[in-house]
């Protein structure tokens, strides 16, 4: 069937089936690469993504959930990588291997919007759905504090 | 053109490419007299850069100041693809700045040395491996470099000093950019070759040693980075694999009734492995691959294998008088030391399998077409991928060209070749079109690699004054190299340093004697993060704190007069104990130490945990860890690898195991495959010291070795001498040893 929604601003329209997890939608069918596969199972974050401004696992959420809603990945989240977090994630020298890193981003992201000051509980209690393998938490939670001590 | 011993043949492969030797290395020199010129010709996918003797080209110099530096090594988190590129940099006296740095194609001359040049990424090796050579080829540069300015400027070359870029003649004030120069097409027909004495002193090192900016990182947060997984091409087919759930069953017989129909699935592979499903986007390939019914063969020796079952007979084996031990190390007479010793301590160590769960599925992309294959993905091991290709297709390895992305997590998963196969497989049935497998997580899980379950037995003989004068450890665990590299494993007439790893150590005991009992299962073990030592530290860093606790010895001090003869460790652990505030522990919450040597980097770390007797779970508290890996390159870099060690090392001890029951992994993704969570990181405190004078030790392991010890020792300070020897220290077994 076909849907219509918009991601990153753009109306797009896409013929798939409707149990099609949007994550698949949106990395091989519309190339947006940005957005990450890691469990399939909404365990580990990594394909997180705004959808009408939430932060949602992609993977879990089907081609059906998103029709005519607003759907923003890592590469619609600001204009010339310029988001807060992003200038954060680069200061602080966050990624390692950096495949979870654009699923981290999202979330702190969303985290920010409906919280622009979070405390340290808040930040843990928000990222920890997103795991990263390499061990760059520490990284994580000093970027999301400068981030929000420059805004 | 002069050929003489002490000078290198600059053998001209065209107007403006040359070769000769540094460092080892036949190193290639590309000048362009156009800007990006033979840029251009490394990046338009031929595997042999200049096309003339397959040289190496590391260093390409445009008319536009443009330098191209080759990255030899897989970047999958460690920082090398910036690291390692600086090391020519730095002794060419490049402009960081106008550096583009490219993955190196497949091909011999960019191997690793300390792997006889075959093309692989791990062990620790790459900063190892690549420190003095590449220093060498950075060096050979600048100096043919300077020897054409000296003709160019007509001064000599002795007057001549280089700033970033530039050449310097200062008794006239004039200069001449290293793209003036490149231009020029002037070059020495021959020119003497640089040695170890003519690199730089660390003190005038312009960019080691300092914090650069990874140059992986900008597109590692903006969604622009590239891994194996995001390749796309035109016509790209998507391919899913079904394995049985017994490693080593074959299908018998395939109904695809349900499979066919699916939208967008195309064809149905057997293999003799599996059942391939190609199709044309990836939900469909796996919807199909999902509906296929398949009847497994019952016969695979997996079958047999329980891994409960089996670490209990590692355990009988390795304190008990059978099996046949091979010798690992032997320094002095340990076994008539241990029986005359006035006091023998004896503990076994056991681990279960863990998985290395990398964030990036393994995955791979393969195009057959006319005798000719392009297989992409995050490789660790391109030389294996590549005659793994070759193997397949039926091609000649030269015609394979392996493209490296960048490595979305490897830690040793990466080194295998299986999800390769699944590329090549699918790609060989339908020619001319490229085929992108993805494993899915459970693929994943219950398809790794995974690290042997081990037991590992002490006996460690004391003399009247507590002295420990014999020390015999004795590992039984599978072999990783007998799978991976059959023929290595019969020239060392089966023994597995990989798997014993760390059973040789920098404490000096008068009589050690290491041994390795190999059991053969049948089921592919392979190498995970740090490998030997990720569990023989374990073993003996915790022996060490039960000699101490009984000879009411100190546990660092102890450690320090093992270590009398070793400056840089007993220089770690001091740190450790300052920052820990070791020595005012009684005062404090109960604290465990450890010491790794591993990959040549002294790494000591203490822990403070929180142990609940009713759950039995264990919070890490505190880590403080103090490192000294030789010369450091990239302080902020090494912090950050030893941190993810240390992270990944709290995750398995705590959280990872692998249960496989009659051939069966039991875990399937994260739910119950627990790794650890943001929300259980402890604050750690990282100090790095550098040793510039010493060979350099590797970084993306060390920090992994010692932390269990650390945990374990701190668990049983605080729980009147509990200890730990099961990893992981899952919450059953925790609070089995507290009702022991």
């Amino acid at each position: 069937m076909t849907i219509a929604f918009v991601i990153n601003g753009n109306n797009v329209e896409v013929d798939a089936d409707a149990d099609t997890p949007l994550l698949w939608v949106i990395r091989e069918r519309l190339k947006l690469t940005g957005t990450k596969f890691g469990c399939g199972i909404a365990q580990c974050g990594a394909c997180t993504v705004h959808l009408d401004g939430n932060a949602v696992r992609s993977c879990q959420t089907f081609l059906e959930d998103v029709a005519h809603r607003h759907v923003t990945t890592i590469e619609g989240l600001s204009a010339n990588s310029d988001h807060p977090l992003q200038k954060a994630w680069v200061a602080e020298q966050v990624p390692q291997c950096g495949y979870c890193q654009s699923g981290q981003i999202m979330q702190a992201a969303a985290l920010l919007k409906s919280n622009p000051k979070p405390n340290r509980r808040e930040i843990v209690e928000a990222m920890d759905g997103n795991i990263c393998r390499c061990g760059t938490y520490p990284r994580i939670i000093r970027a999301i504090e400068r981030a929000i001590g420059e805004t | 053109m002069r050929v003489e011993r002490s000078s290198t043949q600059m053998h001209r492969l065209s107007r403006r490419g040359f070769l000769l030797q540094a460092g080892g290395f036949t190193l290639a020199l590309a000048f362009c007299a156009r800007p990006g010129g033979a840029i251009a010709q490394l990046s338009n996918k031929s595997p042999h850069p200049l096309d003339l003797h397959r040289p190496n080209v590391w260093v390409t110099i445009g008319a536009d100041d443009q330098i191209t530096l080759i990255s030899p090594a897989s970047e999958m988190g460690q920082g090398v693809m910036t690291s390692i590129p600086l090391l020519i940099a730095e002794e060419m006296d490049a402009d960081w700045n106008k550096v583009k740095v490219l993955q190196a194609p497949i091909d011999k001359a960019y191997g690793n040395p300390k792997f006889g040049g075959v093309q692989t990424t791990g062990g620790s090796q790459t900063t190892r491996a690549f420190f003095d050579p590449l220093r060498l080829v950075g060096s050979q540069t600048r100096k043919i470099i300077l020897s054409s300015a000296s003709a160019l400027l007509n001064a000599p070359i002795d007057e001549l000093t280089t700033e970033p870029s530039v050449v310097v003649h200062r008794a006239t004030g004039r200069t001449l950019s290293y793209g003036q120069v490149a231009a020029s097409g002037r070059f020495p027909d021959s020119i003497s070759e640089v040695t170890l004495t003519d690199l730089k002193p660390v003190a005038d090192w312009r960019y080691l040693g300092k914090n650069l900016p990874r140059i992986d990182i900008p597109s590692k947060v903006d969604g622009s980075a590239f891994f194996g997984i995001d390749i796309l091409l035109p016509g790209l087919l998507y391919g899913a694999v079904a394995r049985p759930l017994v490693q080593g069953e074959v299908p018998i017989s395939i109904d695809d009734a349900a499979a066919q129909p699916i939208r967008g699935v195309k064809k149905i592979v057997t293999l003799p492995y599996g059942v391939g499903v190609i199709a044309d986007d990836v939900w469909a390939a796996k919807k199909g691959r999902d509906a296929l019914k398949i009847i497994w063969s019952t016969k695979s020796r997996a079958r047999k294998y329980s891994s409960d079952q089996a670490l209990s007979e590692h355990r009988a084996l390795a304190s008990g008088e059978r099996g046949s031990p091979l010798i690992v190390v032997e320094h002095g007479d340990a076994p008539s030391a241990l029986r005359s010793a006035f006091k023998v301590m004896t503990s076994t160590y056991v681990s279960e399998h863990v998985h290395h769960a990398t964030m990036e599925p393994p995955n791979a992309t393969a195009l057959v077409s006319k005798g000719r294959v392009e297989v992409w993905g995050p490789f660790q091991a391109q030389t294996i991928v590549q005659s793994l290709a070759a193997k397949v297709t039926g091609a000649d390895s030269e015609d394979v060209a392996i493209h490296t992305t960048l490595v979305g997590g490897g830690f040793g998963r990466k080194y295998e070749a299986d999800f390769a196969l699944d590329a090549l497989s699918l790609a060989n049935a339908v020619p001319g079109q490229p085929v992108k497998v993805i494993w899915t997580r459970e693929d994943d899980v219950q398809h790794g690699k995974y690290r042997p379950i081990a037991a590992q037995f002490l006996q460690v003989g004391l003399d009247r004054t507590g002295k420990i004068i014999a020390w015999h450890h004795r590992i039984v665990a599978d072999s990783i190299m007998a799978r991976y590299n059959p023929v290595l494993f019969e020239k060392g007439g089966g023994l597995d340093a990989s798997v014993t790893e760390g059973i040789n150590f920098n404490y000096e005991i008068p009589g050690l004697l290491g041994e390795y009992v190999r059991v053969d299962h049948g089921v592919d073990v392979g190498f995970w993060r740090a490998v030997g030592p990720g569990y023989t530290k374990f073993a003996v860093e915790c022996m060490l704190d039960e000699i101490a606790t009984a000879s009411d010895v100190d546990a660092l001090e102890m450690r320090l007069r093992l270590l009398d003869r070793q400056p840089r460790a007993q220089k770690v652990l001091q740190a450790v104990a300052e920052m820990s505030g070791w020595t005012r522990r009684p005062n404090g919450a109960p604290l465990g130490i450890a010491y790794s040597d591993a990959f040549g980097t002294h790494c000591a770390q203490v822990a403070e945990i929180d142990a609940s007797p009713e759950t039995g779970e264990i919070q890490v508290l505190n880590v403080w860890c103090a490192v000294d890996p030789g010369p450091v390159m990239q302080p902020e870099n090494v912090e950050a690898q030893i941190t993810s060690g240390i992270i990944f090392g709290i995750s398995h001890c705590l959280h990872e195991q692998i249960n496989i029951v009659n051939g069966e992994v039991q875990q399937s993704n994260f739910n119950d495959y627990r790794v650890l969570r943001l929300s259980e990181v402890p604050e750690i405190h990282v100090r790095v010291l550098s040793s510039p004078m010493e060979s350099p030790g590797g970084i993306g392991e060390a920090g992994v070795p010692a932390i269990g010890a650390a945990i374990a020792n701190a668990f049983a300070a605080g729980n009147g001498g509990h200890r730990l020897r099961h990893y992981p220290f899952v919450p059953e077994r925790v609070k089995a040893v507290l009702k022991a």
